[in-house]
């Protein structure tokens, strides 16, 4: 499989009057055509600004430092901005968290469908609208004329982030970024959401970099999964390899915090400390603050190292299966 | 809508009522106008003869319930100067005040707007800075002040425009305005500009606030992300959400473009509604105060109804509301 996407040594920092922020710090992955990568993190670990940083919509006082983003081969990277203007909404689209705030509440739908079409080809408004109304019909919208007039107040969040969807998809992108789609939405829509961009991505061979704060939404959508960890991959492979075996410590942790029947009623595992400081950063290893297996060499950097199928940044893997 | 819309005159008859109230026993209670009316000799008998022909030898009461009989057959009252119904003397000096307020809200429009798109899209830059401390200026400076700085300025020391009264009009749609004849504009812009200054300021600061909150917001993201044109993001997304409150602010400011036109009348010789005012206070002339009130009563009510009809077009979820209301 060749890859529509190659991210190698992505740094976007922040330069903020406090400090520079490493939001990204040295992220490498590769995405191919039809894969759904799953990136997971928590807060602030650097998974929105990554997607950000491959659409080149990284504001002031971010930007790009270093590090290359191969599109289908060529360097996008601080590309200039009619370049990526072509590119995005075209041939990588992107769904964001909230569908509440993303939708502009004062126009209606056809006009934010249209206008996604006709940036990019020029077609007569009647053949848009008609790709507008199949579109809809595609994520599973009922009516999908009559929601084209209405104003994204009078559909329901799920509804609206079937809408985004729809628009992810109406030029029939090589790469879908979808950021913390199902975040802001109830779990059974979240699970329909889930279930029509899995069905479209099938259907079109489109790849998609699913990011996500819950282990659990990848576990069954994503072929191979990244774990983020302040700014870096601290671990990425297959998603069976990393659920059932996961080597960091941190993945570790964040499997252990998921619920699930075999831990019904016991209390649950909980990663100590808090999130790092993205402004006073350990020179080390990020994570050895929080980390119960820290020695003397995480005060060095761990380098990407291949192990048991999968990258790994890590002087301590954890060999043992979570107990689900 | 409809029921919206009904319920709205409802409550504007109900404010009009309350105000001739308020308007009627505020302004009988300011001084005598038949001192002011009759001669200084008169004996007492012509004194008298003058009550009674003002109607002043009523009781207060009455003379409001002849006041409201007569308004709702469309006659506010004669004036004690001129001896003309107070109504046709306001309508005779409407035109020239419309004209003026018109024309500043227009160039608060097309000078305010711009400049707060610019300030607000660019905030760094020496122009925008330059742009913010003008409007401060014109938000602290009086307008009467400004008003006479014009004066010495434009038409004494460079004689480029003239300081005072209308100039040439012609008729328009059967309207005198002085819009129609170049020495008309001539004559209208430096009294325009005066009344303008403050809503300039006031649409500068709006649409850069505006802006600015725009921008940052998710929708504006995401429709870059979808690759679309900056001008299409700035002039469509972004436009149609700041010219809801820009929309509703200015709109209620146009009352008071009429209202404070009083002083910019005044010093420009402008010869509308506003100084006919100011004269009919210095005489005392109640009917003209109190029909010159209620006019404006009638405008303010009028156009908050305007405005929140123009809102509900601009913003869809008010207009979802109302169906339900």
């Amino acid at each position: 499989m060749t890859a529509v996407l190659e991210v190698s040594g992505l740094k976007t920092h922040f330069f903020t009057h406090a400090g520079v922020v490493k939001a990204v710090d040295g992220v490498d992955f590769a995405v191919s055509k039809g894969e759904v990568m799953g990136l997971v993190g928590e807060s602030g670990s650097g998974k929105s600004i990554t997607g950000f940083s491959i659409l080149g919509l990284i504001d002031q006082p971010g930007r790009i430092v270093e590090g290359a983003i191969r599109f289908n081969g060529d360097n996008i990277a601080n590309a200039p901005e009619d370049q990526l203007k072509s590119i995005r909404g075209n041939r990588i689209s992107m769904i964001f968290q909230d569908p509440m705030m993303t939708l502009n509440p004062v126009l209606r739908i056809d006009t934010q469908m249209m206008e996604a079409i006709l940036a990019h080809e020029s077609l007569p408004k009647r053949e848009a609208w008609e790709r507008c109304r199949n579109a809809l019909g595609l994520v599973g919208i009922p009516s999908p004329e009559e929601r084209l007039r209405a104003y994204p107040h009078q559909l329901s969040g799920g509804m609206r982030q079937r809408v985004s969807i729809a628009i992810a998809f109406l030029n029939k992108p090589d790469l879908i970024i979808a950021d913390e789609p199902t975040t802001a939405l109830d779990v059974t829509i979240q699970a329909q959401i889930i279930f029509e961009a899995q069905k479209l991505t099938r259907q079109t061979g489109t790849a998609m970099i699913w990011i996500t704060h819950d282990l659990a939404v990848v576990a069954g959508l994503a072929d191979r999964i990244s774990v983020m960890y302040a700014g870096r991959i601290v671990e990425q492979g297959q998603t069976d390899d990393v659920i059932d075996r996961p080597l960091h410590p941190y993945t570790v942790g964040l499997l252990g915090s998921v619920p699930t029947a075999n831990n019904r009623g016991e209390r649950l595992f909980q990663i100590e400390g808090m999130t790092p400081n993205m402004l006073a950063l350990p020179s080390g290893c990020a994570f050895a603050p929080r980390c119960a297996f820290a020695s003397d060499a995480c005060k060095a950097p761990p380098p990407v190292e291949q192990v048991a199928n999968r990258e790994l940044r890590c002087y301590h893997p954890q060999a043992q299966a979570v107990v689900q | 809508m409809t029921v919206f819309v009904i319920r709205r005159l409802m409550q504007a008859i109900f404010v009009v009522f309350l105000m001739s109230v308020i308007v009627f026993f505020g302004v009988n209670v300011v001084g005598d106008p038949v001192y002011m009316l009759v001669s200084p000799d008169a004996d007492q008998a012509d004194i008298e003869a003058a009550i009674r022909r003002l109607g002043l030898d009523r009781p207060i009461w009455e003379q409001y319930f002849l006041f409201l009989k007569g308004a709702l057959q469309g006659n506010l009252g004669d004036s004690f100067v001129f001896g003309e119904p107070a109504l046709k003397l306001i309508l005779h000096h409407m035109p020239a005040t419309l004209e003026l307020a018109f024309s500043a809200l227009f160039l608060s429009i097309v000078l305010g707007i711009p400049l707060g798109l610019f300030s607000g899209l660019y905030p760094d830059n020496p122009v925008s800075k330059g742009i913010m401390a003008g409007s401060i200026l014109g938000f602290s400076l009086p307008t009467f002040w400004v008003g006479l700085m014009l004066i010495l300025l434009f038409a004494v020391e460079l004689g480029w425009l003239p300081s005072t009264g209308r100039g040439d009009t012609a008729s328009i749609f059967g309207i005198e305005t002085s819009l129609a004849t170049w020495d008309g504009i001539r004559h209208i812009f430096l009294p325009a500009l005066n009344l303008s200054l403050l809503k300039i300021s006031l649409a500068i600061r709006l649409t850069r606030a505006g802006v600015r909150e725009a921008m940052g917001q998710d929708y504006v993201k995401y429709a870059r992300a979808k690759g679309l044109s900056t001008s299409r993001i700035i002039f469509v997304h972004v436009m149609k959400n700041i010219m809801i409150p820009v929309v509703t602010v200015m709109g209620l400011e146009f009352g008071s473009l009429i209202g404070f036109s009083v002083v910019t009348e005044t010093i420009f010789a402008w010869p509308g509604m506003g100084k006919l005012l100011i004269d009919a206070i210095l005489q005392l002339d109640r009917p003209v105060v109190v029909a010159y009130l209620m006019i404006m009563v009638l405008f303010f009510v009028l156009i908050n109804l305007v405005v929140d009809i123009l809102y509900s077009i601009l913003d869809p979820r008010v207009r979802l509301q109302d169906q339900g209301a």
